[in-house]
């Protein structure tokens, strides 16, 4: 049996104000995958994040996430955005956040105690349980990520897109949280957007590149050369990206 | 310090005998509307202050003196006897409160800059329309407040308003929690994060035409923000800050307005100055007191 494609892009493209963000996009993700969406800044990586969300419209062709529009599956969809966003000084408790993830499924604005369940359940499965009555803001990047993703995930979704969910924590923290994406991937699929491509590639079964087209790598194929070929140093790694997604790879 | 207490007791019994005095029946409504304009002010005022847009609160009370130009104009002009000045900046706040919510959401303009245009232009347009208007009006009462023109009208007025406030912050608090944390988050969760947001603007419209009597156009800003800015040094959660701003909104009210009568000053001011003190005085507390736990431990480390 043919495992489903949960994103299916087709001829996509995405202009913004007469310039090409992205172009001639087609991506697959099968049910199941854990992708890591790499590229240089501004290559269109959260431009490709917000239209699976569908929070922007394609310019030209198709998007379709469980075979409809994204508009119309966002229910299914958990998604973590970056906290440096959001207000530090909001009055919010973890729970109060984690709670956000149920407002789809609350009748009448108001919260139930199946919804008080799942968020709870949520805030263990990321090891967050011990600071429900904590201010948000008291917490540290690390911990406000998984916060976040507690939220995604009392949805509870079978697509979890996250934006750069490694920036502004320390090693120990992205290890915890691979460890739980890990986990979390057995029952969902999983999309996140990363800048670094070092650590992630143990985990993640393919890295789809992002610099204007997109492009796929399973994650058998990168060995440690082409790691450090891609991001051998900060500096570096946009201009080999470029280079490599231009006409550097050889996929399927 | 005993004086000061004794003193403070006589002004408490002064206060209380004219109060139930008929002659003072413009301080009794004062202070009931006072009272009962801090229940709206404080719920809405917390999601000003927590949304951050003061400034956007700030161009739609003063947008509202233009419906008052408008309305006193068109009343003694075309003998619109119905048209009061008060419907007239209902009308316009609402309208403000709408353009600024639509430009700041889809506009691609510096919304500053349009928040700023609005500000003046509505602030002007209210100018122009007591120009050409016959006869003399005496506009300080819109600008700054004024106790004397509050009737036992207002009462009602401010009861419907809080009614009309407390239900919709019962119905829609996650919502609007969750709208005012992260919209964009909201929106994915299906919510229609722009409609509530409009929404929220136009309470917060209707809330600064009503409390104008009291503080004034140009003042009500400080009465919508500071006592939520007070509580929020306080609680870190949303429902607790707004149960204390309406408490430190009816504090500074009634203090201000029995300084006011006591010293024979514009009420308006008397309670924004006691509000700016109170922030100050809660901020500047905030600061210190780290510093002197640090001296303390200092001192203990020495030893």
């Amino acid at each position: 049996m043919e495992t489903p494609q949960v994103v299916e892009i087709k001829n996509m493209s995405f202009a913004y104000q007469a310039r090409n963000v992205l172009k001639d996009v087609n991506l697959t993700v099968p049910q199941g995958d854990f992708a890591t969406i790499v590229g240089p800044n501004g290559g269109g990586k959260t431009t490709l994040l917000k239209l699976l969300l569908g929070l922007l419209p394609p310019s030209s062709g198709t998007i379709k996430i469980f075979g409809t529009s994204p508009a119309k599956s966002r229910v299914k969809i958990g998604y973590m955005p970056q906290y440096s966003h959001l207000d530090m000084q909001f009055p919010v408790t973890v729970m109060d956040v984690a709670l956000m993830g149920r407002l789809a499924r609350c009748k009448w604005g108001r919260y139930s105690s199946r919804d008080r369940d799942a968020a709870a359940t949520a805030l263990e499965e990321v090891k967050m349980d011990t600071f429900k009555e904590t201010h948000f803001n008291a917490l540290s990047g690390g911990q406000k990520q998984r916060v976040l993703i507690a939220r995604a995930l009392c949805s509870e979704p079978e697509l979890l897109l996250l934006d750069e969910p490694t920036s502004n924590i320390d090693q120990e923290s992205e290890k915890d949280l691979f460890n739980i994406l890990q986990r979390l991937n057995h029952r969902m699929t999983i999309l996140l957007v990363s800048h670094d491509l070092g650590f992630t590639s143990q985990v993640v079964k393919s890295v789809i590149c992002v610099n204007r087209q997109v492009v796929i790598h399973p994650t058998t194929t990168i060995d440690g050369t082409m790691i450090k070929d891609i991001y051998g140093g900060d500096l570096k790694m946009i201009r080999h990206d470029h280079r490599c997604c231009e006409m550097g790879h050889m996929h399927d | 310090m005993t004086t000061a207490a004794v003193k403070w007791g006589t002004c408490m019994t002064d206060l209380i005998q004219i109060l139930t005095q008929p002659d003072f029946q413009f301080l009794r409504n004062a202070l009931i509307v006072g009272i009962l304009a801090s229940i709206s002010f404080g719920i809405i005022g917390t999601y000003v202050v927590t949304k951050r847009i003061s400034y956007l609160a700030g161009a739609i009370s003063h947008c509202a003196f233009g419906g008052i130009g408008a309305a006193l104009y068109l009343n003694r002009t075309f003998g619109l006897t119905w048209l009061t000045p008060m419907m007239g900046a209902v009308a316009s706040a609402l309208a403000a409160a709408i353009i600024t919510g639509l430009v700041s959401l889809y506009a691609k303009e510096r919304e500053d800059t349009v928040i700023g245009a609005i500000w003046s232009v509505g602030m002007a347009a209210g100018l122009i329309f007591i120009d050409l208007t016959p006869g003399y009006f005496e506009i300080s009462s819109f600008l700054f407040g004024d106790i004397l023109l509050i009737s036992s009208r207002d009462i009602v007025l401010v009861l419907i308003l809080d009614a009309f406030i407390v239900t919709a912050t019962l119905l829609f608090y996650n919502r609007l929690l969750a709208v005012c944390f992260d919209d964009e988050f909201a929106t994915l969760r299906g919510i229609h994060a722009h409609v509530y947001y409009i929404f929220l603007l136009c309470l917060i419209a209707l809330t600064i035409v009503l409390l104008v009597r009291i503080v004034g156009i140009v003042m009500v800003i400080a009465l919508l923000t500071l006592p939520a800015a007070v509580a929020g040094k306080f609680t870190t959660r949303m429902w607790k800050m707004m149960l204390l701003s309406i408490f430190f909104c009816m504090s500074f009210n009634t203090t201000g307005l029995a300084l006011g009568f006591f010293r024979g000053l514009s009420s308006g001011p008397s309670i924004i100055i006691i509000a700016g003190l109170s922030y100050l005085i809660v901020i500047s507390i905030q600061k210190v007191k780290p510093m002197i736990k640090k001296r303390a431990s200092f001192i203990q480390l020495q030893k």
